[in-house]
């Protein structure tokens, strides 16, 4: 918008203060803008430190580790990662993990698309105690539900499958994309959909030409969240499986083996647990930013 | 917005009522089924009633749980509500930094919880970990294992650390959404930052922050992994927090009964909890729309 | 459905309470609720009412159950009660 020449006096008036005072505040306030920046950046410090520790020992190996406190690997190695990389008990866990998510992702946004636009147009007969109890799942811990979900899905026969994990996900993955798609849903103006169906859309074609890019952004979102909650899981994705489906989470615990804890494989199998959150990130930055504006802002 | 009645959409809910009820519903019956018998396999099982209930709800080890559970959740969203707006309001908004800061704030919420968990152990150990091994050296005593008040200030530190940017990334999109001109007019009339954030940034975050807290507050309630990790539940009790209380019970010691009945009374606080937050919200929006009209 | 380990007072318990969601939804179709104010001071559907309703109920059951001597009838009567006083008044 303040690309655009002004059109009106009003707005010449309003763009000059603006610029005067735009100037002005930056040379009030350079020493605000570094404390600023000072803040933000302790607190990055803060986030990064743990991290930092955890690379620096995946770097190491045990006999370093063990035997005092460096502040980085001074005998480099990569003997943890190849061993993640060439075992195949290792390097299954993460395929196995990014299966179940990716089931989960799919699934939950399908189902949530149609029932978020359901609760963003329509009233109907229990849409808000639906919704309620939508939320409800959403925090029900999963700890209550484990020993349940272990017969269910051993009787069901999907005991150790990827698809058993995905679906225990859903039950607070589908909620939280509903909760969400819904509110973007509500931002988008009411007129599009009427006008759409004057021009003679049918329901379906308009759902998914004109409804879904409107709110790609907010699918973005949706799937960023979607991706974290069944990513980060680990209490019911570890019950539901054994050996097939096993998620890395459970892998990584074979690490405590009779001797003590192999820190190193540790440290390097947490560390490369943060690899695919980054890159989901990276992908859906300007998403998030912008995004929420949509939502319930 | 006003919504048109509309039984018909059902038919658009219908596909993910099945599935989450096929996950949220057949277990909460069983769980119901569970809490009133005492269960060693499908066949040999008695009924024994309302006793687990009793049993359970006259546990003291478990009414300090809850008691601990709910210290432990209104201390940390005590501390990462106002730390994550904070963290919104000096992120930059523009330019490379703004990509980078957001990549680097994000990613501890990527970390799967028992990852967090064995971070936090290695950073926290009094041999290997910078900070535990940082404290000793600075002749401070430091020790998880040993003492209750290190364990609790731990936990609570790598809470902040793991979810302080929910609510920070929350608020962030919000805080960008202020049209430019708001500020502009502010600046005109020479608003102090304080008027600025209590006038134009606090109202529009509100809507977000509700989302927040609500998030906040479910998953510190049903925290596991991180202390399982770190603490173990130890020293003694001291970091015993409901879920993990619940997990032994129900797959350490295969106390089936018993836990079920536990199950549904810590099921019915976050009911109760979540059905106040929820009216709250609801009457809130209501009171916006009145406003606006 | 043997894992469920169903037992008949269970049963009873979600029979019962899909009849009353069946029953709501039957009443709502004929006569559609009106929100309204009562001494709950917020205003409520007769649907909040009757979740208001049988989240104390639960409430009721778990004190008289975990902390007084009396028989779980007494809770349910009084249950019964204070949720047609919700219905009627709240």
């Amino acid at each position: 918008m303040s690309d655009a020449l002004p059109t009106t006096p009003e707005a010449v008036r309003q763009r000059a203060a603006a610029t005067s005072n735009r100037k002005r505040r930056r040379n009030r306030s350079a020493p605000r803008q570094w404390r600023r920046r000072g803040l933000m950046a302790a607190y990055i410090v803060f986030v990064l430190l743990p991290i930092y520790w955890l690379l620096n020992m995946s770097f190491q190996s045990n006999t370093e580790i063990l035997g005092g406190l460096t502040l980085w690997p001074e005998d480099f190695t990569l003997e943890h990662y190849s061993k993640i990389f060439t075992q195949s008990s290792w390097y299954m866990g993460y395929v196995n993990s990014i299966t179940y998510v990716l089931i989960n992702m799919l699934l939950s946004i399908v189902v949530a698309l149609p029932a978020a636009y359901a609760f963003s147009r329509y009233k109907f007969i229990g849409d808000k105690h639906l919704f309620f109890w939508l939320l409800t799942n959403l925090m029900a811990p999963p700890a209550v539900f484990l020993l349940p979900y272990f017969q269910l899905y051993y009787t069901v026969g999907l005991f150790d499958t990827h698809v058993a994990v995905a679906l225990a996900h859903c039950l607070f993955n589908i909620p939280l994309a509903v909760w969400i798609l819904e509110g973007f849903m509500s931002g988008v103006p009411k007129e599009i959909d009427e006008t759409a169906f004057i021009d003679g859309y049918r329901f379906p074609a308009f759902f998914v030409k004109i409804f879904i890019p409107m709110i790609s952004s907010g699918i973005g979102v949706t799937l960023f969240f979607l991706f974290m909650f069944s990513w980060v899981e680990l209490l019911l994705a570890s019950t539901l499986t054994a050996t097939n489906a096993q998620p890395i989470a459970s892998v990584m615990t074979q690490t405590k083996g009779a001797s003590g804890i192999d820190w190193g494989a540790l440290a390097a199998a947490g560390a490369l647990t943060i690899l695919p959150g980054i890159v989901v990130v990276y992908f859906v930055r300007n998403h998030i930013a912008k995004g929420f504006a949509l939502g319930r802002t | 917005m006003s919504k048109v009645y509309n039984n018909r959409a059902w038919w658009l809910i219908l596909p993910m009522l099945l599935l989450v009820a096929f996950s949220a519903i057949i277990p909460l019956m069983t769980v119901v089924n569970y809490s009133v018998q005492d269960v060693f396999d499908a066949n040999t099982r008695f009924f024994t009633g309302t006793e687990w209930f009793k049993e359970m709800l006259n546990d003291p080890a478990l009414q300090a749980a809850v008691l601990r559970q709910f210290a432990f959740s209104l201390t940390v969203l005590a501390i990462e509500v106002p730390l994550g707006i904070g963290i919104a309001l000096i992120m930059p908004r523009k330019g490379w930094q703004a990509s980078i800061v957001l990549i680097l704030v994000t990613m501890p919420l990527l970390i799967p919880w028992n990852v967090v968990g064995s971070i936090w152990q290695i950073f926290t150990r009094g041999d290997i970990g910078l900070m535990g091994w940082s404290l000793r050296e600075l002749g401070y005593g430091y020790n998880i294992t040993a003492s209750p008040v290190d364990a609790w200030i731990t936990i609570i530190l790598m809470d902040v650390w793991h979810w302080t940017p929910l609510i920070a990334l929350l608020c962030y999109s919000s805080l960008r959404s202020i049209p430019d001109a708001y500020y502009q007019a502010a600046r005109i009339d020479r608003a102090s930052n304080w008027s600025v954030f209590y006038y134009i940034q606090l109202p529009k975050l509100t809507n977000v922050l509700v989302i927040g807290v609500l998030l906040r507050f479910m998953h510190s309630f049903m925290i596991y992994a991180e202390p399982f990790v770190l603490t173990g539940g130890g020293p003694g009790s001291s970091t015993t927090f409901l879920s993990q209380s619940l997990t032994t019970m129900a797959i350490g010691q295969q106390d089936l009964g018993p836990s079920a009945a536990f199950s549904l009374i810590y099921f019915l606080i976050i009911l109760l909890v979540t059905w106040v937050f929820y009216t709250a919200i609801m009457n809130m929006q209501k009171d916006d729309i009145k406003a606006e009209a | 459905m043997e894992w469920m380990v169903w037992t008949t007072p269970t049963l009873v318990f979600f029979l019962v309470i899909a009849a009353i969601l069946a029953g709501m939804t039957a009443w709502e179709v004929i006569s559609p609720t009106v929100e309204r104010k009562g001494f709950l001071l917020i205003s409520t559907t007769r649907g909040d009412r009757l979740f208001i309703g049988l989240l104390s109920a639960a409430y009721i059951h778990l004190v008289v159950v975990g902390f007084t001597p009396l028989t779980i009838w007494v809770a349910l009567g009084a249950s019964v009660l204070w949720a047609l006083i919700l219905m009627r008044w709240g």
